[in-house]
């Protein structure tokens, strides 16, 4: 862009085509502009409000929320907890059924993406049909198909569906028995983790050791073992201090258990399928980046197909497969907000929604929200940064 | 001579052959449907029990899905009564009589039946825009984008707002409703996203730091929040940010907020495209002693925006999906329509949810595959040249 050096003898140029001077006065003209608009909306906004008798400013968090949540993961009370509170209530829940939903939509899309690609023809058409039919229709759609369609055409209370006496389901939700944690828990919970530490312990020594020596370690069964056994002799030596308490049924409802809001069932379900349905794309365009030659070489080396695409090809794949990977996990996170539609008691309905409503601080309350979301989204991109770091090739890192 | 010199020295080699044998036929099993079958769906226990699996599954569903939707369902009825089980329907399927009476109500809203014809015309025109727009080969496609970007807005705006000077009564947006509505958004999103789209994404590509750092908070700030927010902004914040009196409309104000929350996805996927440009012809475009304006709109755009085709509808399908959302600040697109209708206590039955549902599943899943494979079949047409042969 910079006047070229090499000339000397400069033409003499009239001030009105100089580059620089331009370019201050297009960006001294923008951030005017821009700071006018905000001035008047702000401006605007303040008459607006006083007229409306709305109170600005953050006071509203202290103030007592006086409605009830369907679904507290912390303790709540619709008489003595505050915005505030009810703000984190919706906070957790949103995170809740975001983090499951992730966990969920990956096990799926994995499968069904790596299914696309099955040498079973039937098996790739199914795959291709269920991606070409779920990504092709809106979420909201979905989400109100699976709420209104299929869980409210469930039996009612009486007529639950149940499973094994313990498990019961109907158009208000599933319940399933509840474990209850008694006093003397602390020891086996202590064995249970120190039973993990080892597990891994053992899986680094078992790698170290086939790269020394080339002699394989069996690492799933002896990990399994050193989880499961150490844990259930403590549990039967303490007396079992962990009882399930059954639901029953009642007349009208089925009392004791935990219950699972089919608003919570819908919205996760309908995440885990829609969100899968992109993965398993994202999963077949980074399979397929892999040359066939690297397929062809596991096979050759003796590789069975299974283990070939696990030790071979996926962690090529990966290097592909992360960045959109997790541009589907933040579109779940940001998608997890259509809650509002089924009623879930997310950070959007419970504050954007209801909050909103009672106290009327738009302005507050939508910047918050949008805060949330943005911090959510950073934070996951990080996350998923580093984890690519991890698994590129140290050559490959720039 | 040789070649008779050789004929007899080989009939004098006892053990060589004098005439080539007949071809064996292929091992049984390998070859015609069997084979097939063989190779594709029975290649080893694992996959022979996928298979069958499978086979009962989607036997399974599509014995459902045609039940519901053709064996069992209910074709005439007047009301409710028709839908629900009885003893002479022992299994209702899905209840046409309620989507037949309300059809009009999913296309139009409640815009008035007797100007219900400016609605078909609208319809008619974005049509031809948009196959215009979008077949290559149409005549004269320099015409299409003033048509499309133009014409067009101010046309439907007259037609379906109206306009009293020229005998168009006027009609609320809030009586507009339905199929009407998802297309207005879509297109008004689709229209305006795409200019402001490639000015944010030129933005973002600028030498001017105070306009690279607007336009990339911009971008940044409303692709890292959800739509919905978007929309709540647009429609609790916007009538507080401008004075009282020119507090726009309902659809407006989502009409606002789609178009901006589109334009950051569009800028990304346009900026994709001018990157995908070789230096070269930003220099060339340079060396030419062409402005700013005419090197970007003569040289760089256009190029840019012929290979981002494919990205621009597949933008444009996640926009048609999620104008959907607007359903939650309560404006009555066709899902809203869908809601208020299944609910309706002439015709609530067990059925109707589902019946209303998937009317709005074959509606959408039309729009957006077909426009997908648009976007395919441009995709393996754009890299026709590229193509290694």
């Amino acid at each position: 862009m910079g006047p070229a050096e090499t000339s000397t003898v400069r033409p003499k140029q009239s001030l009105l085509f100089n580059p620089t001077l331009r370019s201050v006065v297009y960006q001294t003209t923008l951030c005017l502009v821009i700071a006018l608009l905000a001035w008047a909306a702000i401006s605007n906004a303040i008459d607006n409000l006083a007229r409306a008798r709305i109170a600005t400013g953050f006071g509203f968090w202290y103030h007592t929320a006086g409605f009830d949540i369907s679904q507290t993961l912390i303790e709540y009370t619709s008489h003595g907890s505050t915005y505030g509170r009810a703000f984190w209530v919706g906070l957790i829940n949103t995170l809740l059924v975001a983090v499951l939903g992730i966990i969920g939509a990956t096990i799926l899309g994995f499968i069904v993406g790596i299914a696309r690609l099955s040498k079973n023809w039937l098996v790739a058409k199914v795959a291709s049909g269920y991606v070409e039919v779920i990504r092709n229709l809106p979420l909201l759609l979905q989400l109100l198909f699976w709420y209104n369609a299929v869980l409210k055409a469930l039996p009612e209370t009486r007529n639950s569906l149940v499973i094994a006496n313990s498990v019961y389901l109907n158009n208000r939700g599933l319940v399933v028995p509840r474990t209850v944690w008694q006093d003397g828990i602390g020891l086996p919970l202590l064995v249970f983790l120190s039973s993990i530490v080892a597990a891994f312990v053992y899986r680094y020594w078992a790698r170290r050791r086939q790269m020394q020596t080339g002699k394989p370690a069996p690492v799933l069964w002896v990990a399994l073992a050193l989880i499961v056994l150490p844990v259930a002799v403590t549990l039967l030596f303490t007396g079992l201090p962990v009882t399930f308490e059954f639901p029953e049924r009642g007349r009208f409802n089925v009392t004791g258990g935990t219950e699972v809001l089919p608003e919570f069932a819908a919205l996760l379900f309908g995440l885990i399928v829609y969100t899968a349905a992109f993965i398993a794309e994202v999963v077949r365009a980074g399979i397929q980046s892999v040359p066939t030659g690297q397929t062809e070489a596991a096979l050759a080396l003796g590789f069975r197909s299974n283990l070939g695409l696990r030790l071979i090809v996926l962690p090529q794949a990966m290097r592909v497969i992360i960045p959109p990977l997790t541009s589907q996990y933040l579109n779940l996170v940001k998608n997890s907000s259509l809650a509002v539609a089924v009623g879930y008691p997310d950070l959007v309905q419970v504050f954007t929604g209801t909050v909103l409503n009672q106290t009327g601080q738009a302005v507050e309350v939508v910047a918050i929200t949008m805060a949330v979301y943005l911090s959510i989204s950073l934070f996951t991109s990080l996350a998923m940064n580093i984890y690519n770091r991890a698994i590129t090739p140290v050559g490959d890192r720039s | 001579m040789t070649m008779a010199e050789g004929e007899l020295a080989r009939a004098e080699i006892a053990f060589v052959r004098g005439a080539y044998v007949a071809p064996l036929p292929p091992p049984p099993g390998t070859t015609g449907a069997i084979g097939w079958m063989r190779a594709n769906l029975f290649s080893s226990v694992f996959n022979s029990i996928l298979t069958v699996v499978m086979l009962v599954f989607v036997v399974w569903l599509g014995v459902e899905i045609v039940n519901f939707l053709i064996r069992d369902a209910v074709w005439t009825g007047a009301d409710r009564a028709a839908c629900i089980v009885s003893p002479e329907h022992p299994r209702v399927g899905a209840c046409w009589p309620f989507v037949w009476e309300r059809l009009n109500y999913f296309i139009y809203g409640s815009y008035p039946v007797a100007e219900r014809w400016r609605v078909d015309i609208f319809f008619a025109m974005l049509a031809v825009g948009v196959v215009w727009i979008l077949w290559l080969d149409s005549p004269r496609r320099d015409l299409a984008a003033g048509y499309f970007f133009v014409v067009l807005p101010i046309c439907s705006f007259v037609l379906l707002h109206g306009m009293q000077t020229i005998g168009l009564p006027i009609v609320d947006t809030s009586l507009w409703g339905g199929v009407l509505v998802t297309i207005v958004v879509a297109a008004v999103g689709i229209v305006v996203s795409l200019p402001l789209g490639i000015l944010l994404a030129l933005g973002r590509r600028s030498d001017m730091p105070a306009v690279r750092i607007l336009s990339v908070i911009f971008i940044e700030f409303v692709r890292g929040v959800p739509l919905i927010t978007v929309l709540f902004m647009a429609s609790v914040m916007l009538p507080l940010f401008v004075p009282e009196d020119l507090s726009p409309d309902k659809l407006l104000r989502a009409l606002i907020g789609i178009a901006l929350f589109a334009s950051a996805y569009m800028a990304e996927v346009v900026r994709a495209g001018l990157q995908a440009i070789p230096r070269g012809q930003y220099e060339a475009g340079n060396a030419l002693a062409l402005k700013y304006w005419q090197r970007m709109g003569l040289i760089i755009l256009p190029q840019a925006l012929r290979v981002t085709i494919p990205n621009i509808v597949n933008t444009t399908i996640g926009l048609f999906k999620d104008t959907t959302l607007v359903f939650i600040v309560g404006i009555f697109d066709l899902l809203k329509t869908i809601e208020a209708a299944r609910i309706d206590p002439k015709w609530a039955s067990p059925v109707t949810s589902a019946t209303g549902y998937a009317v709005g599943a074959i509606f959408y899943w039309v729009f957006c595959y077909s426009m997908s494979r648009y976007a395919r079949h441009m995709e393996t047409r754009l890299s026709a040249g590229r193509e290694r042969r």
